[in-house]
């Protein structure tokens, strides 16, 4: 390897990228406020965070995707202001995705040195550039033929290519996003190897990952962020990981004062869905579920623990390839989304903008969507049906403004979500799956959401809700079903429904999980 | 292997169906009817060359039949009415040639529109023009149109290497080296494997852009002049539809629509199997010549079957070695 050679004496604690009192706003959304963060060289520095905390915020600011509002950068020293990725790679800074970001028609050589390529007389030389890749991906530990098109190759040796790339363009920063989310057991052993030496040699290197035992096993230091605001930087020998968890789930232990909703102690209805060892291999691990009418079971677990993944299942959006499903004693078939609307159930996704609402169309015309797709199209719902509907939810959820022929798109998130709560709502569902229900919308709003969560549980719907905040979690649950590692591994039901009673069963030590392991 | 397989199978279509056509009628083997296939598609091959960048870089171009035909009435008008100089004619259409690749490419690059639209918009405007120019076929009779039409290395067997099948060689060669072998022919297979990853690689995908598409309308124009030696005439309505024979040869000789993958020989091969088919319906006699365009739809849906096939084929066999590498 050629650029790790060149800095052998590197003072391992001056920093090499100090980030200081960045902020970055989108619109009236603070995704970061005076945030700092230092990595030294030859240190591998996990960034960590919940969705929202501005992980992705902060490293695009860094490599120059976004522009910043406020702060400095400083690059060994130098300040720096990409505005560009090609300029940040450029000053030596280099980002590889959890998509890799190479070209699969090109072969390993090419894709190494593409726009670089040695040529004479305008000619590519092929052998040499050859024989160039087969040293520089030698020094990772890999032996493969360079001239087979990346394709060929499995996701983790594309990995190791883009970052040989990035390394040998020499990067002294390299920044790894989540690069572990789909590799196996095996694939992580060789990016780990290739991210040692490359810290050996003094590189810096950032690592965003939520498999927090890998963060334990790779890391020496860690960065907590949380709803944009810098938690702390510990050293990882330091930090137990009940703790980490805390700072990233943001609630001290003494502080859960959260009383629960005395209602939801009382009787419970009828079961109301119920799943016997529902699960799907590499996906989410079997489980057992029961969901009752008039009761709130919530879903709690780090980001990537299978919480998402459990709601896809229920409502048919992949198909489980274990277990059985019931409703109301019924068996029944959860093939797709279809089937699972069918039966009454409900689904509000977490990625509000790409998954649920269609933004050019009009709050009236989302509203009824789903009720004119059960209907079907041979039977539509008349103008004046739908616009008894839609302003019948305008005025019980408040959506503002109240105006239904204003296009989706134009609302702010928290009457987004409504609206999107409507639509299932119209459908009198009896079982409804809300995955992060008040994500990315203000306060007032949040406490309105939570408030018709709990209405729409004393009405007798059954619900399954999906939350990060865990001090929401419990305000609302009757149950809470603890995630981890893509398994529920935990119950908490009546009393035992407490922020540092899922903490501790979420902090539980994974030695027992197949951690990462998705193959 | 697995990426010329495509072009293998072009070959073996080529050859078999040349043997096919020699068995039916044994004069079709002769240098004087290949000779005679290579002039007659001699404007085809060239601009099929510029459509094979474009097409593995990803995009399309419409424009290509109309710049012909444009190019032939200019060409013309300019030797016979105007009194410009043949040699400066030449010059000054490839120059407009350039400049117009250079706009649609921009076009494309900076308001990040599909190709098939703005190049579509190209085809009505160069058609257009031309139009404007001139609706009547205009005979050119400058003496170098003679001398050149008369030029021809004379090939054992009787069959003449005429000049403009000369230029289509040399065209393909060159353009076979740039893309093969050059940076420039690596970043248009790496525009086709995914536009956003190659600017984020470093590879400025604006000028590429633009390159490629001035290099696709140059070449159309110079096989609009070849065109216009082959017809001794500029015509507003020649070379109609050549830009779809013209998509269909660079398929057939098994370059991807989608992009990321493809070759100028396979090209040269999928003129070559028009041109024969051309030929066997002109020594049938009794077959309309519109055969040519069936047999053509034919193979066409045959070699997209294929692709679509081998795609499916080399991405379970990706998933393979990947699993053993694991």
């Amino acid at each position: 390897m050629q650029a790790p050679a060149m800095q052998t004496n590197v003072d391992l604690d001056s920093p090499l990228l100090e980030v200081r009192g960045l902020s970055k706003s989108f619109g009236a959304l603070k995704a970061l406020q005076e945030v700092d963060f230092t990595l030294r060289a030859g240190e591998i520095h996990a960034l960590l965070g919940e969705n929202g905390a501005g992980k992705s915020t902060l490293i695009k600011v860094v490599t120059g995707v976004f522009a910043r509002d406020a702060g400095v950068v400083r690059l060994a020293g130098g300040e720096i202001a990409p505005r560009s990725a090609k300029a940040a790679l450029d000053a030596g800074i280099a980002t590889v995705y959890q998509e890799v970001n190479l070209l699969p028609n090109l072969s390993v050589a090419q894709n190494l040195y593409l726009g670089r390529q040695p040529t004479c007389f305008g000619v590519v030389r092929e052998a040499e550039m050859r024989r160039r890749a087969k040293a520089l991906l030698n020094g990772f530990g890999l032996d493969i033929d360079v001239g087979a098109p990346l394709s060929s190759y499995s996701v983790a040796i594309q990995h190791v290519t883009a970052i040989a790339r990035a390394v040998d363009l020499s990067a002294r920063v390299l920044i790894l996003d989540e690069p572990t989310a789909s590799l196996d057991r095996h694939e992580v052993e060789i990016l780990f190897k290739a991210m040692r030496q490359l810290a050996a040699a003094g590189i810096g290197i950032v690592f965003v990952s939520h498999f927090l035992d890998q963060v334990y096993e790779i890391c020496d230091r860690i960065t907590v962020l949380r709803n944009g605001r810098l938690i702390g930087e510990r050293e990882t020998a330091s930090l137990p990981r009940l703790e980490l968890i805390r700072m990233m789930l943001g609630r001290e232990l003494a502080e859960t004062t959260e009383t629960r909703a005395p209602a939801h102690s009382g009787a419970m209805g009828e079961v109301c869905a119920s799943f016997k060892g529902f699960g799907k291999q590499g996906y989410v691990a079997p489980f057992d579920l029961e969901l009752r009418h008039g009761e709130v079971v919530g879903l709690a677990g780090l980001l990537g623990s299978g919480r998402t993944e459990t709601a896809r299942l229920i409502f048919g959006a992949e198909r489980a390839d274990s277990g059985e499903a019931e409703v109301d004693g019924q068996a029944v078939r959860l093939n797709s989304p279809r089937d699972a609307a069918r039966l009454g159930f409900g689904y509000c996704p977490e990625e509000r903008k790409t998954e649920g609402i269609v933004a050019d169309l009009t709050v009236r015309e989302n509203i009824v969507l789903a009720l004119q797709a059960r209907r079907g199209l041979h039977r539509p719902l008349s103008r004046r049906e739908q616009d008894e509907i839609a302003m019948r939810f305008i005025r019980l959820l408040d959506i503002r403004p109240p105006d239904p022929e204003r296009p989706i798109g134009l609302l702010s998130g928290g009457n987004q979500q409504k609206a999107l709560l409507a639509r299932w709502l119209a459908t009198e569902p009896r079982l409804l799956l809300l995955d992060e229900p008040t994500r990315g919308i203000d306060v007032g709003a949040h406490a309105e959401i939570i408030r018709l969560v709990r209405d729409l549980c004393d009405q007798g719907l059954a619900l399954l809700v999906i939350s990060s905040e865990l001090d929401e979690i419990v305000t609302y649950s009757n149950r809470v079903v603890v995630l981890r590692d893509r398994a529920h591994v935990e119950e908490l039901k009546g009393e035992a429904v407490e922020v540092s009673s899922i903490l501790a069963a979420i902090a539980a030590d994974g030695a027992t999980a197949a951690q990462g392991a998705v193959p | 292997m697995k990426r010329l397989s495509p072009i293998a199978i072009t070959a073996l279509v080529l050859v078999a169906g040349f043997a096919l056509c020699a068995l039916q009628f044994p004069n079709i083997a002769s240098t004087r009817v290949v000779a005679n296939l290579l002039t007659d598609n001699a404007f085809l091959g060239i601009v099929a060359t510029g459509m094979t960048f474009v097409i593995i870089s990803g995009g399309i171009d419409l424009s290509v039949g109309s710049v012909i035909g444009f190019t032939t009435v200019f060409v013309a008008l300019a030797i016979e009415r105007w009194g410009i100089p043949p040699y400066l004619a030449f010059a000054m259409v490839l120059g407009l040639c350039a400049l117009f690749g250079a706009a649609m490419g921009s076009i494309i690059h900076i308001f990040d529109l599909p190709p098939f639209i703005v190049t579509l918009a190209g085809m009505f405007l160069a058609r257009g023009v031309s139009f404007l120019l001139s609706t009547e076929s205009i005979p050119i009779s400058a003496p170098i149109y003679s001398t050149v039409s008369d030029f021809a290395i004379r090939l054992p067997g009787g069959g003449r290497l005429t000049a403009i099948a000369i230029a289509m060689l040399v065209v393909l060669v060159a353009g076979a080296w740039l893309l093969h072998l050059t940076r420039f022919g690596a970043n248009v297979y790496a525009l086709g494997g995914s536009r956003a990853t190659t600017a984020l690689m470093g590879i400025p995908v604006g000028s590429m852009t633009v390159r490629i598409y001035m290099l696709s309308s140059v070449l159309a124009g110079l096989a609009g002049i070849v065109f216009s030696f082959y017809t001794a005439a500029g015509y507003s309505l020649s070379a109609v539809g050549v830009e779809l024979d013209t998509i269909a040869a660079v398929v057939i000789g098994g370059t991807l629509l989608t992009g990321g993958q493809g070759s100028v020989i396979g090209t040269f091969l999928g003129v070559l199997i028009q041109g024969m088919i051309q030929t066997y319906i002109n020594f049938d006699g009794t077959l309309s010549s519109w055969w040519t365009k069936i047999a053509t739809g034919v193979l066409l849906f045959a070699f997209i079957g294929l692709q679509q096939g081998l795609i499916a084929l080399s991405r379970r066999s990706a998933a393979k070695t990947a699993r053993a590498h694991a």
